[in-house]
């Protein structure tokens, strides 16, 4: 699973970094979140499962290539 | 358990629907929403849908393929109409019933309104989409109501060249939320604009007689081309009526999310104990929707293993070219304090103190590592007088 992030969408809020570290980060400039690990897994599929749950702007997907 | 109904198709909703799939139910899934649209999400509503910056589809929530593999019985366009919780029944407007093993009520809020027609409002995709069409360069708006709703939508309407009259019955817009000194940086940027920010003013209706228009308390009519009401919402409990939940401002529930046996709630709607600050809460917020809808799914699944919800509320607004930020409880604080940055620069950090502990910080302008080390600071109860030095 590939985890994709739609950055226009996003919000700042830092809630993905909150749910899945490893995967996630946010830019200094203005908290814009981007990705660390493009293709997760084990536990850290878990928690970007998770961070896709608890994104308030529905900015991160998971999809099959 | 095999039958879930999920009243309410919004982000809570969704979020409590996915979940319970991801947790691996896999019964009967009902997720009933009023609105015939597919769940999509709000806070882009007063933001780049009203500015037109987007087209309207991008706010939908899931995929239609994503929404397909949930399973989900879908009953979008009907209202839910009543609930029997000893015979664990949902009734809907269109006079059909559905039982239920499982419940996760997820309502939302719908907007207070004055009296008098023809005045707009700010909840809905379709609400959003009106106004859009209105707005333009010289139409005069009038917007009731300066807290965050009606400040952002006040924002955008200036940046599409509208006359923009923000009318606000306390002194300080937001003051209630934030405490008088950081309302009145945040009403700032209106003044700054151009925007007739008047504070202090009570509107009594939305007058039609020569134009539209408000009416004041005092009397005084303001003509408008177009006027949008933005006083705050009402959780949507009518329908629970009779049902044996208790209800108040919102959903009574405990710290678990639920209102009765089987019963829980999520969102806008729902009020419960945040055993985090020790209060009951109901917070209308779009991180806490999807984090509680995720919450009271996992507590109704396992209810051998379940969790207080304890978030630490967050919440954002965007203004003209500023960025809110806020987390914690920043309602009922004694105390605000500037303790990084300084408000005049429009950079700055505020905390709020609440009994002797933080109990949450409104940042404006701050890097994310900055806001995580204060969240954090929330998130473990730190003493006040420990966190702010």
């Amino acid at each position: 699973m590939h985890v994709e992030l739609d950055e226009p969408k996003c919000v700042a809020s830092g809630q993905c970094v909150l749910a899945a570290p490893e995967v996630f980060d946010q830019r200094d400039e203005d908290g814009i979140a981007f990705v660390l690990d493009e293709k997760p897994a084990g536990d850290a599929l878990d928690a970007v499962r998770e961070a896709v749950a608890i994104c308030p702007a529905a900015a991160i997907r998971l999809v099959e290539r | 358990m095999n039958r879930i109904v999920v009243v309410g198709a919004s982000a809570a909703g969704l979020a409590a629907a996915e979940t319970l799939r991801r947790e691996g139910y896999d019964g009967t899934l009902t997720l009933v929403g009023d609105e015939l649209h597919a769940p999509y999400d709000r806070p882009p509503l007063s933001k780049q849908v009203l500015s037109a910056e987007w087209a309207p589809d991008r706010v939908t929530l899931r995929a239609p393929g994503e929404l397909d593999s949930l399973g989900l019985e879908l009953r979008l366009g009907v209202a839910a109409s009543g609930l029997d919780v000893a015979d664990r029944t949902v009734r809907l407007a269109d006079g059909s019933a559905v039982p239920y093993d499982g419940l996760i009520v997820a309502t939302g809020v719908r907007p207070r309104r004055l009296p008098g027609e023809g005045a707009h409002v700010l909840r809905t995709l379709d609400d959003a989409l009106t106004l859009r069409e209105r707005l333009g360069p010289g139409q005069r708006l009038v917007v009731v109501g300066a807290g965050f709703l009606g400040a952002e939508a006040a924002a955008v309407a200036w940046r599409l060249g509208a006359r923009v009259t923000l009318l606000e019955p306390a002194q300080v817009p937001l003051a209630h939320a934030v405490g008088e000194e950081v309302g009145r940086v945040l009403s700032r940027a209106h003044l700054e604009r151009g925007v007739d920010l008047r504070t202090g003013v009570a509107v009594t209706e939305v007058t039609e007689v020569t134009d539209d228009g408000v009416r004041l308390a005092d009397g005084q009519e303001i003509e408008a081309d177009e006027v949008l009401v933005a006083i705050g919402s009402l959780p949507n409990v009518e329908w629970l009526a009779g049902s044996g939940l208790t209800v108040g401002d919102g959903i009574v529930c405990d710290e678990y999310c639920e209102a009765a046996r089987g019963v829980y709630a999520a969102g806008d709607v729902a009020r419960w104990y945040n055993p985090l600050f020790g209060v009951s809460m109901r917070i209308e917020h779009r991180t806490n929707a999807a984090e509680q809808g995720v919450a009271a799914a996992r507590n109704l699944l396992d209810p051998g293993a379940r969790k207080a919800f304890a978030p630490v509320p967050y919440f954002w607004s965007d203004q003209y070219e500023m960025k809110i930020r806020a987390y914690g409880y920043l309602r009922g604080h004694e105390e605000v304090r500037v303790v990084e940055g300084d408000l005049e620069e429009g950079r700055f950090v505020a905390a709020y103190r609440r009994g002797e502990r933080l109990g949450g910080v409104l940042a404006v302008g701050v890097g994310p590592k900055v806001m995580r080390g204060w969240r954090q600071r929330v998130a473990v109860a730190a003493r006040w007088r420990d966190a702010v030095i």
